[in-house]
């Protein structure tokens, strides 16, 4: 169906998108890969009279090296993403979650920084960047500030980035070596994550020594699973052990209830996916 | 209304058009292509895939503005001097398709899924067009047809597009 | 294979590639929405948000003024409040059948009913102005349950009919002479310590049949002739019905039905929207567009099933089946579609299946509620029907402690003993279930997976495996006029086809039936072909177009090839008819010396022949020819079935539950299916795969459901979850022929056969994995949730309410709230 009317820019710099957002005002809508927002507009559940195209801002695409960090560009797409070699390597959790968002043409639009931003609590990397301790990098009018993925997402649909900011990188310091792995739950392969459990382990002779785990869709915003990480860690990387303390999945989560899962059910889940990621990235 | 300037199937376009007009309406309406069908609203049936600079896309899901500048490639632009793509060829043979309706968009991601992976396994086909609805066949004969594709194409296959030719304002 | 042995059988059973993909697969398509004469106004109608409300008020002044915008109309404007739309099957003479207006006037009566429609430049100006038509509602009490809404006291959907219950149509084979008494059964098995009553409640969800191609039509009043295009099953239906319902006299209308998306009988209907187009294509004068979006299409278009169904079965605790109680409610919708109230109807002749069962009762009551109507979806009426009587078999031989199969077999028609009258009058012609069932158990590898579950069971693996069985046969064919006559169908069964020789010996084929993905231009090309001797290529077939194939009654119900492929049959007997004569004219023979063979008329005992060709020419030319004829070949014929066709299979189905997420994965699935004669093995295959994901996807998947307010709440393909290629396994299908003796082709249909097979065979999968965990039940779809809760419930434990009517705070599009978006959309 036909979007409302609204004007669009697409500037060539993250100062210029800034500019455009700034004189937009608040019915400006930054447009990233489209993927969540123009499905959105063809439903006229929304209707901005402005859209900020980041598309051509070349400084938003890319990964690169940073110091002991892999450093991704708002705008590099989900396909870019998890094809990198650096990503493959280094936060090869995020590969693997990536490779599970929506389909392949899809990937080939949506943007990790897009994503990120729309913070839906049924996407599947806002868990990724919370596990890996990510830092997101905001630009607006003044300047730019760097906030742990901790303190990114406050609620549904809601982040730190303010009217007139836009997200411009994602950081993540390198778990080379660690086991990994992403365990998505849905209805079908389409749907959205009805539950997910990111996990990243690293076990050093048979012990689990540290562990990453955040969890999908179990609340409004990603949640940290600090209490299974803390149970995991000293522990034997085994069934018994894990799945121990997958029983702490739950803590601090607020399920939600809908069609597809009411809250027991999303709770049950998250323990039993969280035993089988842990289960999985300790391999 | 902004100019978009796109080249389709290797022909050139220039059109002024409205920043709310998807691709596939600026393709099938502007354009007259319309071998690329609309089958949803909310990017989950695939049946819109083109390729937009050499990588598959939901048609419904770009705005014309934005591909400006850029290649596309769509059902209609694939086959080569009257002979059909593989993958044309191979849902053809393989009976990939009944009401033809997902085909355009399942032939696109194909071919994309196949430049990625020239040799899926079943599994890899059937994740590879995940977002593809088809209602007709049940996916079995279109997963034959992709993997009957696979073993036609030889690697270095010609690219999508051919020569652009310039039509300055066509459509309208 | 074929009974008449005359012409050669060369292209009978080949495996042809379709002619007509070569346009499909490379975009030179011609669906509806390609369709735009110059000067088309487009359309966009203007939705009740609400289930059930009055409307107090529509101002339009702001829609009209917007840009672009021709008009703004209400039905009054448009003088069509008294217009109703057809409903074409009264089941009871008493039916209730309010008027199903084409907008509604004074009150809606489900969320997505028209209440005005706007004309415009552009379909983008009449969506703008759509959102300006300023329409207030006085809300009423929605009416959702169809138990509670057939109950006394219940809110009326429509207060002038005084109840909700639309009809109820009774089925006993004691009254109709056919069978005994169930009653008597049900009370003789309970008073019977050799005997049991098994007793269950099965639901069939309400499902939509989404077909890939929104619904579309384009009205053109240019011309002599009003041509309405549009993206139907059902083209020449459609042209007498716009004549039953707006008085266009049907001689000035044609109706065209393009390349069509796909149907499976949510393409059988006579629209409001297309009544619209013709209505203001008539005021204004100008081609009028309508395109549906697919979120539309979800909310507007008819849906399918919606049934309760209550099963009693008795038998002797030897396994012999003794009487068969089916009572049924069944959810119209808020009004009563094309079909609609027959649908259920359709399924009464099915549920003693294939078996032997002497004593039958069937009772439906069709009720209204305030949701979209439903009317046929792939299988109608067949589904729930094999669906309850696969169960209930399942049922009985737990509660015997019998082997699925064995007491099946035990009690299903021996292949002996066919031709079988049924309990319900019937006659099965042709069948042998042994031999379908034994390929199946063969290749499926019935007794090692048995092996496997028992190990599983015993080693108390969480992920357990169930064993699904379906035994089905269904009617195919629709139908011998006189039955659809006594069942008060608005229309006959037969149907029409035209053969055209021309001139440079090339056919035109006519046929009346409208395809719309079913291959029917290969396979009609296959049958003619054979039956005059021409090179398959030469054969050209049109269809779903009134002025091309002015006679016909369309494509449903799977009987294209078992009613209209017999046609063309019969108008090619006509036609080699008449080449003979000219043929024996030409070779100066008696037409008696005269063969017929692989398109050549020979003189017996002579090398004296000439082609079907030549006769064509000679036809043609007119300058020498018998006296006493006309000098043409072309003929037409119109076929009314004597019988309905029944083919049958085993459908056998090895699921893998998760029992510690509830998953459900399908591991294996076989089908060995009886459809008589195969024209095209790939396009019977391709069926049967459709039609297996079809019923699958009830099965497993697929669910419309509304909230406590009765808005739909999968108004989407993010929340109607059909299976993609990822969600569904391959099938092992097989075919075995016992070809039916009710038709020279001998052949079957199979359009339908997957879906109506499959639906049980996966449930009774589901149910067989968790049986020894205590759970009886899980209700369609068996998503993750339901298993999951069933198993929780078997070992006692409570759990929440699954909501099924909720709408998803997460998850993309569903998690966005219209009336506060929040956030930083991206």
């Amino acid at each position: 169906m036909i979007p409302s009317k609204f004007d669009y820019v697409k500037p060539a710099s993250v100062a210029d998108a800034v500019a455009a957002l700034e004189q937009g005002g608040e019915d400006a809508k930054i447009l990233a890969g489209g993927h969540s927002l123009i499905p959105v507009l063809r439903l006229r559940l929304a209707a901005p009279t402005l859209l900020v195209d980041l598309g051509g801002i070349a400084e938003l695409r890319g990964i690169r090296e940073d110091g002991d960090r892999v450093t991704i560009g708002a705008m590099t797409t989900y396909y870019d993403v998890l094809r990198d070699d650096l990503v493959k390597e280094h936060v090869t959790l995020l590969a693997q979650a990536t490779e599970t968002v929506a389909d392949g043409q899809v990937r080939h639009r949506g943007t990790l920084g897009g994503s990120l931003a729309h913070a839906d609590p049924a996407g599947d990397l806002g868990a990724v960047a919370l596990a890996l301790d990510a830092e997101l990098t905001i630009a607006g009018p003044g300047g730019t500030r760097t906030v742990p993925a901790s303190e990114f997402f406050e609620g549904l649909f809601t982040t730190v980035i303010g009217e007139t900011e836009i997200l411009t990188q994602i950081s993540f310091p390198r778990y080379t070596g660690w086991g990994s792995h992403y365990e998505k739950f849905n209805r079908t392969a389409q749907a959205w994550s009805m539950c997910a459990v990111a996990a990243a382990i690293r076990v050093d002779g048979g012990t689990i020594a540290e562990a990453r785990v955040g969890l999908t869709n179990m609340g409004a915003t990603p949640i940290r699973a600090r209490g299974v990480e803390q149970a995991l860690v000293g522990q034997p990387a085994t069934a018994d052990a894990v799945r121990a303390a997958a029983e702490h999945a739950t803590e601090g989560t607020a399920a939600p209830s809908d069609a597809d899962a009411a809250s027991d059910y999303r709770e049950h889940l998250a323990k039993v996916l969280t035993g089988r990621a842990v289960m999985a990235a300790a391999g | 209304m902004a100019e978009v300037r796109v080249t389709v199937d290797g022909v050139n376009y220039t059109d002024d058009v409205e920043p709310r007009t998807l691709l596939v309406h600026h393709l099938r309406e502007r354009l007259g292509k319309t071998g690329t069908l609309v089958g949803c609203d909310t990017s989950n049936c695939g049946a819109c895939t083109v390729h937009l600079n050499g990588q598959s896309v939901k048609s419904c899901t770009v705005l014309a503005v934005q591909a400006d500048g850029a290649e596309v490639t769509t059902i209609e632009g694939i086959a080569r001097d009257g002979q059909l793509h593989p993958v044309q060829e191979a849902f053809n043979e393989f009976h990939a398709l009944q009401c033809g309706y997902c085909t355009p968009g399942m032939i696109m991601q194909a071919i994309d899924l196949l430049g990625d992976n020239p040799d899926p396994d079943e599994r890899e086909v059937r994740e590879g067009i995940e977002g593809n609805l088809c209602r007709c066949t049940g996916y079995q004969n279109i997963v034959r047809a992709v993997q009957g594709a696979a073993q036609k194409m030889k690697p270095g296959a010609p690219a999508d597009t051919e020569t652009p030719v310039g039509v300055a304002g066509g459509g309208e | 294979m074929t009974a008449t042995a005359e012409p050669t059988t060369n292209e009978i059973g080949k495996a042809r590639t379709r002619k007509e993909d070569a346009r499909l697969i490379t975009g030179r398509s011609r669906y509806t929405d390609a369709i735009t004469p110059q000067g088309t106004l487009h359309i966009f109608v203007v939705r009740s948000p609400l289930a059930h409300a009055k409307i107090t008020g529509i101002d339009k002044s702001a829609a009209e003024s917007a840009p672009g915008v021709i008009g703004v109309y209400t039905a009054a404007d448009l003088g069509v409040e008294a217009v109703g739309l057809p409903n074409a099957w009264p089941i009871t003479p008493d039916q209730k059948s309010p008027q199903r207006p084409v907008l509604a006037s004074s009150t809606v009566h489900f969320a997505g009913e028209g209440v005005a429609v706007v004309v415009a430049r552009s379909a983008a100006h009449a969506r703008d102005a759509a959102d300006l038509v300023e329409v207030d509602y006085n809300p009423l009490e929605p009416v959702l349950d169809m138990e509670a809404a057939a109950a006394d006291g219940a809110t009326l959907v429509h207060p002038d009919l005084g109840t909700n219950q639309s009809a109820t149509w009774v089925f006993d084979s004691a009254g109709a002479g056919t069978g005994g008494s169930v009653d008597d059964a049900i009370s003789a098995a309970e008073s019977d310590a050799d005997s049991i009553v098994v007793r269950r409640r099965f639901r069939q969800q309400r499902l939509i049949p989404a077909f890939m191609e929104p619904r579309a039509c384009v009205v053109d009043p240019t011309g002599e002739q009003m041509t309405i295009y549009s993206a139907t099953q059902i083209p020449h239906i459609l042209r007498t019905m716009t004549t039953v319902v707006l008085g266009v006299p049907e001689s000035k209308l044609r109706v065209v039905a393009p390349d069509v998306g796909g149907g499976f009988g949510g393409k059988v209907g006579v629209l409001p929207e297309e009544m619209l187009c013709v209505v203001l294509a008539q005021k204004l004068r100008r081609p009028v567009k309508w395109t549906e979006t697919r979120s539309e299409s979800l909310l507007a278009a008819h849906h399918g099933r919606d049934q309760i169904q209550d099963i009693t079965i008795t038998a002797k605790k030897d396994g012999t089946v003794t009487g068969l109680d089916v009572k049924l409610l069944a959810d119209m919708g808020a009004y009563l579609g094309l079909v609609g109230p027959g649908v259920p109807i359709l399924g009464a002749f099915m549920f003693n299946a294939i078996y032997k069962i002497p004593a039958y009762k069937f009772t439906c009551t069709n009720v209204f509620t305030t949701k979209t109507l439903t009317d046929a979806y792939r299988g109608a009426g067949r589904p729930e029907a094999t669906f309850a009587i696969e169960r209930i078999m399942d049922e009985l031989a737990v509660e015997l402690g019998r082997d699925p199969m064995e007491l099946r077999e035990q009690n299903w028609i021996k292949h002996e003993e066919f031709p079988f009258t049924t309990v319900c009058g019937l006659t099965y012609d042709t069948g042998n279930y042994e031999q379908a069932t034994q390929q199946a158990m063969e290749l499926f590898d019935y007794a090692g997976l048995r092996r496997e579950q028992e190990q599983r069971r015993a080693s108390g693996d969480p992920v357990q495996l169930g064993i699904g069985i379906s035994t089905f046969t269904e009617m195919c064919g629709l139908a011998p006029s006189r039955v659809l006559g006594s069942l008060s169908y608005g229309a006959g069964g037969w149907e029409a086809a035209g053969i055209r020789m021309l001139a440079t010996g090339k056919v035109e084929v006519i046929t009346g039936t409208s395809p719309h993905g079913q291959g029917l231009e290969t396979a009609f090309s296959q049958i003619v072909a054979d039956q005059l001797g021409v090179p398959f290529e030469d054969v050209e077939i049109l269809h779903g177009d009134t002025q091309v194939a002015p006679k016909g009654l369309d494509t449903y119900g799977s009987r294209s090839l078992a009613v209209g492929g017999i046609a063309l049959v019969k108008a090619a007997e006509k036609v080699v008819a008449k080449a003979k004569k000219i043929a024996a004219h030409l070779l100066e023979a008696s037409e008696d010396d005269i063969e017929f063979s692989n398109g050549t008329f020979s003189v017996r005992g002579t090398d004296k022949g000439k082609a079907i060709q030549e006769i064509a020419f000679a036809a043609f030319m007119a300058h020498d020819y018998p006296e006493g004829m006309e000098p043409s070949l072309d003929s037409d014929a119109v076929y009314d079935p004597e019988n309905f066709s029944f083919p049958h299979g085993t459908h056998l189905a090895a699921v893998e539950i998760d029992t510690e997420t509830g998953r459900v994965e399908l591991r294996k699935y076989v089908c060995v299916d009886d459809i008589g004669t195969v024209i095209n093995p790939l396009i019977v295959e391709g069926q049967v795969h459709g039609g297996l994901a079809q019923g699958i996807a009830q099965a497993l998947f697929e669910e419309a459901n509304y909230d406590d307010q009765g808005t739909l709440v999968n108004g989407t393909f993010v929340d109607y979850t059909l299976p993609s290629a990822a969600d569904l396994p391959s099938f092992d299908t097989r075919a075995v022929s016992t070809p039916s003796t009710s038709n020279p082709l001998g052949v079957k249909g199979v359009g339908e056969a997957g879906t109506i097979a499959s639906t049980p065979a996966i449930v009774n999968g589901v149910i067989d994995a968790l049986r020894h965990l205590g759970v009886a039940e899980v209700e369609m779809p068996c998503t993750s949730q339901r298993v999951w809760r069933a198993i929780q419930d078997a070992k006692g434990r409570s759990t929440q309410e699954t909501p099924i009517d909720t709408h998803s705070p997460g998850a993309g599009l569903g998690s966005i709230d219209p009336n506060n978006p929040q956030g930083e959309v991206q």
